[in-house]
This record gives structure tokens, C-alpha cells and sequence, in this order.
């Protein structure tokens, strides 16, 4: 479903955003309230649910024996997919994932991936023949704007939660499952610009009519692990060193509230 | 205030309506001389006719209600309008006040418009007629929208329009509100601010009781002003 947002909405958006004011009146540099629940699904390796204001996603982990790609043959593979339902926005529609579920993906899935995130080598059973597979998959239930941010705490939180399923394979390296070897926490923090205003976590009508957008992806140590630009319009030099200058203190904070959450120290 | 009212008495689809001397309205059934709740929502009762309304969802359209809708599409010669409905709605050129040559459709409105229009005919499937050449119709050509679901309409209104009239004396807006959840308001960016503020108060609080008094406590607080001295 095409969806248009009146052009005196749009006036009124910008009006705000001209004055430094939001729909809902927080900062430019404000998160909603978020709300971290880890390991809520069973059947899941790992799991977390992400509530960004409105914003409900779901994310889950699953691990499988499987053959190394050719060119890694020493270390496990990590696969990233997101869900784009109809409940979650009349404008999603179901098939096979389109546009933005694949750019959602790919671009938390970068975080995770070039953070080093996962101690892939230690997911490996035997060199060139077996190893760990793992499966995250982000379920978007509600939209309300931002699901970068989002899936990113989810991933986070759900790869903490994870437990390597060990005791249900009998090809498995060890007998007992064990907690997944994580090296480093890693969020994002995603800034949208309209006109020359930049303001954290948009929700829906912000991201309407937004003219850019920057996720930057920090770990532990504010080291940049991942950076990805979306939309058609430009960040400046200066504005992109300003975002990467808000993101630490950002970061910082949503990086406690997952291990908070989660409640484990496995780095 | 009546005890009907007061209780706000929620149903579940299958749900009987036990109380005697009723005739069916919207959104129930009758079945073996019984009536029952067809879905989810609140129960009133009308002149004589129970129904029950639906808390959430699209916007069940009426004949000869004035809604807000924006365009979506436009043709040689009519525009698609979206009016929060289980389809979009038909505005012809003939429905328009202007005179509309053939193809001519985008010097008048133009897609992303908001309009002011009413319905007047819907069919069984839910497809509707829509015009806006009447007194009062028109283009919104300023102020912005904002939507609650549509069943809240009637407590952004209040009894008699005692809340509608409130927001409007106390925020210094222009405000109209959409049958179908959508409300137009104008006024300086302060003003529509606060009225926003207090809509949102209304769509969270909208099953409490005296909701009128504590959102007129919040205007008062907000502004400053007194206008029952």
C-alpha cells in the first residue's frame, strides 16, 4: 500500500523540526523509552524483544551444524535475515523480503559482523569439514520508525542470550551447551537529517520526510565497527563528525541497558 | 449522566447482550430471538438500538459524514482519496466546486492534498462517493493532522461538544475533527502543540471518567488561562 503523508503534515513537521522541536516533545538526541526483555522465546538459542516507543522487534537466535564456506574454512558462519510483516505497517507485504528488509538487515548484520561480535574461529568443530551456523532473525511486530536501532540492541541482546546448543548434536564439539563466545558489545545509533537538523531515534512521521540517514556502530571501546548511509540526501564532513561525536555518550548508555538486561559478563 | 454510560461495559464477540427490550444496531447479531456482540468493543445503547462499537481499527465509513482525507492518486478525471477506510474513496470532477476540464485534475488538487469532504453514498462493499462541493468542504491548505482511532472520535468531541469547544478556547485553534479519526487543527505552533498534547491525553485516558475536568486542569496548568472565572 502507497502510503502519503498530507503535504500540511509535512509543513508542520518541518516547522518543528526548524524550531528544534519533536512530535513528542524530546530532545533532538533522546531516545524513546526502550524497553529490553531477553530470552522470552524457548525454542529459540537465544532471543530478545526491543520495544523503541511504539517500535516492537523481535529478535531470535538458531544454530545449526553445518560446512565453512570455502575461503573460511576455520570459522563459523553468521547469517542475518529480517522480517517485514504486514501487521507490523500496512505498507510491508508478505513474500519474500523486499528493499527494506534487506537493507535492515545488512546493515545491523555489518555491526555485528565487522565488530567481531561473535569469536567466529571458536565456532569452528573441525577445520574445513564442520561448523557452527548461526541464524538471527529480526521479526519486526510494530513499526513506528527507527528498527535499526531497534534490531541492533535485539541482536545484541539476543547474541548474550544465546547458549551454543551443543548437548543436541552429536557431531558437536563439546557435550554441554555453552554460552556463545562473544568479544565485543556492539550498538548502533541511528541519525536521521530533514532540512539541516539532525535528531536521533525518528519515528515514523520524522522518517518520512527524512532527507538522510546515518546508523554508526560503536563497540565497547568507541571504536567506529560499522557505518552505513541511507536515503537520498548527503551528510557533510562536519555533521557526520558530530554524529560520531553524540554517538559514544549514545551508545554508551543502550550498550548498559542491554548487558543490564541480559545480566551476563562473557567478554 | 445516565448508569449506561457511566459503566462503559466492554465486549467480547459472542458475548450476549442480556437486557431486555432491544433491537439490534451495529456490530451485533441476533440469533434464536437472543443479541449478541459481533466484536471487540464498547456497548451503547440509542434510541432503542444496542450496539457495539469497535475500540481500534479502520474507519467504518457513514453517509453524510465529514471526514479528512489526503490524495493519493489522481486521474483524467477523478481523484483517490485516502480516508482511513477499508478502501479509498472516489472524488469525481463533478463533486469538486471548481470546473475541471478533461485531464485537467492537477491544477486543482493535487496528490499529497488534505481535503475536507463528505460522504455521500457508500455501498455494501464499503466503496464510497465523496464530495466537496458544499458549504464548509473544502482544501486544507494549512495547520497539520493528527489521527486517534476512530471509535474515540465521539470523547475528542464530548457531550454537547464541551471538549472540542474547550481545547479550542484554551489552545486558540482552529480544530475540526474527522468522523474517521483524523483532526485538523490550525493556530499558532504553541497552540497546536498544546492541543496535541491534550488530543494524546484524551486517546490514552479516553475510558476514564471526568476525563473533561482533568483535561481542562492540564490546559489551565499549561496556559495559564482561566476562562471559568
Amino acid at each position: 500500500m502507497k502510503e502519503i503523508l498530507s503535504r500540511i503534515t509535512k509543513d508542520y513537521l518541518y516547522r518543528l523540526v526548524k524550531e528544534g522541536k519533536r512530535l513528542d516533545g524530546r530532545g533532538m538526541y533522546e531516545y524513546r523509552d526502550i524497553n529490553i526483555d531477553a530470552g522470552e522465546i524457548d525454542p529459540a538459542e537465544g532471543s530478545a524483544r526491543v520495544k523503541l516507543g511504539d517500535t516492537d522487534v523481535y529478535v531470535g537466535t538458531k544454530m545449526d551444524v553445518g560446512e565453512p564456506y570455502p575461503d573460511t574454512p576455520d570459522t563459523g558462519v553468521l547469517t542475518t535475515a529480517a522480517e517485514l510483516i504486514p501487521m507490523a505497517s500496512p505498507k510491508y507485504e508478505s513474500g519474500p523480503p523486499g528493499e527494506d528488509a534487506t537493507e535492515l538487515a545488512r546493515v545491523v548484520d555489518r555491526g555485528v559482523r565487522e565488530g567481531d561480535v561473535v569469536d567466529t574461529t571458536k565456532l569452528c568443530i573441525e577445520e574445513g569439514e564442520k561448523v557452527w551456523i548461526l541464524f538471527i532473525d529480526i521479526h519486526v511486530l510494530d513499526y513506528d520508525g527507527n528498527l535499526f536501532d531497534a534490531a541492533g540492541m535485539g541482536i545484541m541482546a539476543a547474541l548474550l542470550d544465546t547458549m551454543v546448543p551443543a548437548s543436541r548434536f552429536d557431531e558437536a564439539d563439546e557435550d554441554e551447551d555453552y554460552p556463545l563466545p562473544i568479544e565485543h558489545i556492539v550498538v548502533p545509533a541511528t541519525f536521521t537529517k530533514i532540512k539541516d537538523q539532525i535528531l536521533l531515534d525518528s519515528q515514523l512521521e520524522e522518517e518520512k520526510i527524512a532527507d538522510a540517514r546515518l546508523t554508526v556502530s560503536l563497540n565497547e571501546n568507541d571504536e567506529i565497527v560499522a557505518m552505513q548511509k541511507g536515503l537520498r540526501g548527503v551528510f557533510d564532513y562536519e555533521s557526520t563528525k558530530e554524529c560520531i561525536r553524540k554517538a559514544k555518550d549514545i551508545c554508551s548508555e543502550t550498550r548498559d541497558k542491554v548487558v543490564d538486561e541480559v545480566g551476563r559478563e562473557n567478554i | 449522566m445516565s448508569d449506561e454510560e457511566t459503566k462503559r461495559e466492554i465486549l467480547l464477540p459472542g458475548d450476549e447482550i442480556k437486557q431486555e427490550g432491544l433491537k439490534p444496531g451495529k456490530g451485533v447479531f441476533k440469533k434464536d430471538g437472543k443479541i449478541y456482540a459481533a466484536k471487540l468493543g464498547v456497548k451503547t445503547i440509542k434510541k432503542g438500538y444496542v450496539n457495539v462499537a469497535a475500540q481500534s481499527g479502520r474507519y467504518d465509513p457513514q453517509k453524510g459524514d465529514k471526514v479528512i482525507g489526503t490524495v493519493t492518486d489522481l486521474d483524467a478525471s477523478y481523484w483517490t482519496v485516502d480516508v482511513n477506510a477499508p478502501f479509498p474513496a472516489v472524488l469525481h470532477v463533478n463533486d469538486v466546486p471548481w470546473r475541471v476540464d478533461y485531464g485537467d485534475t492537477a491544477s486543482y488538487i493535487e496528490v499529497g492534498d488534505a481535503l475536507l469532504v463528505k460522504i455521500t453514498d457508500v455501498d455494501e462493499q464499503k466503496r464510497m462517493q465523496i464530495t466537496i462541493d458544499e458549504e464548509g468542504l473544502r482544501k486544507l491548505d494549512v495547520g497539520q493532522i493528527v489521527e486517534i482511532p476512530p471509535s474515540q472520535v465521539p470523547r475528542i468531541i464530548g457531550r454537547g461538544g464541551s471538549m472540542i469547544s474547550m481545547l479550542k478556547k484554551y489552545t486558540g485553534c482552529k480544530i475540526f475533527v474527522g468522523q474517521n479519526g483524523r483532526i485538523w487543527i490550525d493556530g499558532d505552533l504553541e497552540g497546536q502543540y498544546l492541543a496535541i498534547k491534550a488530543i494524546n491525553m484524551i486517546e490514552e485516558n479516553a475510558q476514564a471518567l471526568g476525563l473533561t475536568e482533568a483535561v481542562k486542569n492540564y490546559l489551565k496548568e499549561e496556559t495559564g488561562k482561566d476562562f471559568d472565572e
